[in-house]
């Protein structure tokens, strides 16, 4: 299970993976040599988040950069842990990691409390639809462990949560540095009745919602002596041998002759498979094309209704050309309405009818593409309603399909 | 879907993605066991025709039997092998003493030339993020700048299975498609498939490589696991990482940051 972790600066994100690590008996004991080595020669003690800050600035500054993934496995699961940077400037970083997870782990400084980036980081990750969450409070060592902070804390960050759809949470006080309710029971903290942090995570359930809905996105065509085989990726439902399926956005209707894998010969593929089709008879098709059954079809439109999060220094202006990339469709677009702007911190409308878009900020917009797209509401399919927008080749914004 | 036919099938996309991408493609193979992986991969991608050139590099410090192994495969699999040479430094005669200076000339360098001279784009790679801590940091499609540099403080971002359009000022793209694989994924993918592997990884006479590349830098480790499912059971309970055996990641601690960022894999 791919589980990110996420939170404000210095609360303490990459102590916590590297204990977590450490821990469980992830770490090849010639790593952790090679890391006390390193922290002697800078006169500390066992620095727990150098395992994973691997680049030289990043132990140099004591931050984290980009985002790193490491690995470790509990009784019941393999786990890949994505860390991430909790600095402003690395936003983009953070979304790149958060953007393969399944779960989450919000982390906050006990003293601190609740700032920018813990809002922030919990905001991007309800936009990209992660609700299983556990939230940890660290440091609880600097505040004495009283356990009536800790409570302060939780509700408050409750109703911060409830407010974006974010429910049913779990919160566990820890000592990252110590190792105190991570995977060991703390003893500093008799008061607290629920289960340590590995318990929680193990108890997370793997997301695996599938519509039944066929989505098979094309990526290409190749020929194969006389074949034509048409490669791409199932995202969604089944599909087999003599289905009669349609092409989109043309419309085009055929049937399946033969599902191609590589020295095997299936009847049938589903959701998660990347394979190639032949149909009875020759169809126009090309790369982009979505294929689906008639009992439940996209939504075909040049213009779509959607909430994007804007990660470029460059703010979004509405006459901008952009580049829209929605499963393999790639489409010129403009976005024809900012309807409502959020500020990704505070999760307040800061601006409605706006013409322009700026960093961090979340947009409720129309965007207008030159040809028709094939998408689906991000709530009932996600990988046929999610996309990212280019401009000038670089991704700008990550964005989801609303209803609305 | 189990565990690895989950790892295989988003392999196989994103192999399939970078075709679309970049018709100008080739795939880097050293002949190890997540090169192989990734060749056998590409193979299932294109339906056992592979349509783009297979790389090997070859320092010249390489095991004979990789080089044995590498011909007899290139055959049987219908490859178009390209073999890469640093001719000049090879015939200067450099030496392992410096090792940063070694590998820059006799593999990044001799990938520089192959890639100016066959102009490709794009090239794929099966590098994993858990074999160092360096990797981790990578993305699925890493861009390389015109010196062949990794602006590794300013990645592109990666959501979801959207990856990197091309750039002019762009030198080349990297791709891992073997990015989220563990060593122990490789080695039960290995075992499942079938796929052929170079003998040096099986002990004889109570040692055997981990890990493989320049005959001179490598070291065995002790170890009576003779074939997969005896590796296998040694990886799940051993407490040594992978690449404990190679020498140009001890240099210096920061060595392997550095190779990278001058161009290497």
């Amino acid at each position: 299970m791919n589980i990110v972790i996420v939170g404000h600066i210095d609360h303490g994100k990459s102590t916590l993976i590297g204990r977590l690590l450490y821990d469980t008996n992830s770490i090849p004991q010639d790593k952790i040599e090679e890391i006390k080595e390193i922290c002697k020669a800078k006169g500390k003690k066992l620095e727990f988040s150098f395992f994973l800050d691997y680049l030289q600035e990043e132990r140099e500054q004591g931050i984290t950069i980009d985002s790193s993934r490491i690995f470790f496995k509990t009784k019941k699961r393999d786990y890949t842990i994505i860390d991430s940077p909790g600095h402003v400037e690395f936003i983009k970083n953070m979304i790149t990691g958060a953007s393969k997870a399944e779960a989450a782990i919000l982390i906050i400084d006990a003293k601190e409390g609740i700032k920018e980036q813990t809002k922030r980081h919990a905001y991007i990750l309800s936009l990209l639809g992660l609700n299983q969450t556990t939230v940890v409070i660290n440091k609880m060592d600097l505040i004495d462990y009283k356990e009536n902070r800790f409570l302060e804390i939780k509700d408050k960050l409750t109703k911060v949560l409830e407010s974006i759809g974010i429910t049913s949470l779990h919160f566990v006080p820890i000592v990252a540095t110590d190792g105190e309710n991570i995977v060991k029971k703390s003893e500093n903290m008799p008061w607290y009745n629920g289960k340590t942090l590995i318990e929680y995570l193990d108890s997370f359930k793997q997301t695996n919602k599938h519509h039944s809905a066929l989505r098979f996105v094309v990526q290409g065509t190749y020929k194969l002596d006389k074949k034509e085989i048409i490669v791409g990726k199932i995202e969604s439902g089944e599909i087999k041998k003599g289905d009669k399926i349609t092409i989109l956005p043309n419309n085009s209707k055929t049937t399946v002759a033969s599902i191609e894998k590589f020295l095997e010969n299936p009847n049938k593929a589903g959701v998660g498979e990347s394979i190639g089709i032949t149909t009875t008879n020759k169809t126009p098709v090309k790369r982009g094309d979505i294929i689906c059954k008639e009992d439940d079809m996209p939504k075909i439109n040049q213009l779509i209704n959607a909430k994007i999060f804007w990660m470029s220094d460059k703010p979004l202006n509405i006459k901008d050309k952009l580049n829209l990339k929605l499963a393999t469709q790639e489409v010129s677009a403009t976005i024809e309405k900012i309807n409502l702007v959020i500020d990704s911190s505070t999760f307040q409308e800061i601006r409605s009818n706006s013409n322009n878009l700026n960093n961090n900020e979340v947009g409720i917009v129309t965007i207008k593409t030159l040809n028709p797209v094939v998408f689906d509401d991000f709530k009932k399919i996600a990988e046929t309603g999610r996309f990212v927008i280019e401009k000038d080749m670089q991704i700008v914004a990550g964005g989801t399909v609303t209803n609305l | 879907m189990d565990h690895l036919t989950a790892l295989e099938n988003r392999s196989i996309y994103i192999i399939r993605e970078a075709y679309y991408r970049f018709k100008k493609i080739a795939m880097l193979w050293s002949i190890g066991k997540d090169s192989t992986t990734l060749l056998w991969l590409v193979r299932k991608a294109f339906f056992g025709r592979i349509p783009f050139p297979v790389v090997h590099i070859d320092t010249g410090y390489k095991f004979p039997e990789m080089i044995e192994w590498r011909d007899r495969y290139a055959k049987t699999w219908h490859l178009n092998l390209i073999i890469g040479r640093n001719e000049e430094a090879i015939k200067k005669g450099i030496t392992p003493e410096d090792k940063l200076s070694c590998c820059n000339e006799l593999k990044t360098k001799a990938l520089k030339q192959i890639i100016s001279k066959n102009k490709f784009k794009a090239l794929l790679l099966g590098i994993r993020r858990d074999e160092h801590g360096i990797r981790a940091k990578e993305r699925v499609f890493s861009p390389r700048d015109i010196n062949f540099r990794w602006d590794y403080k300013n990645q592109p971002p990666e959501l979801w299975d959207y990856y990197k359009s091309n750039q002019d000022d762009e030198e080349h793209i990297r791709v891992h498609p073997l990015l989220d694989w563990t060593e122990l994924d490789v080695w039960e993918y290995i075992k499942r498939e079938r796929i052929p592997i170079v003998p040096l990884y099986f002990a004889r006479n109570g040692k055997r490589y981990r890990s493989i590349g320049c005959k001179c830098c490598c070291s065995p480790i002790d170890s009576n696991a003779d074939d997969i499912n005896k590796i296998i059971e040694e990886l799940k309970k051993t407490d040594i990482s992978e690449r404990a055996g190679r020498a140009q990641d001890k240099e210096t601690v920061y060595m392997m940051q550095k190779l990278r960022s001058l161009g290497y894999m």
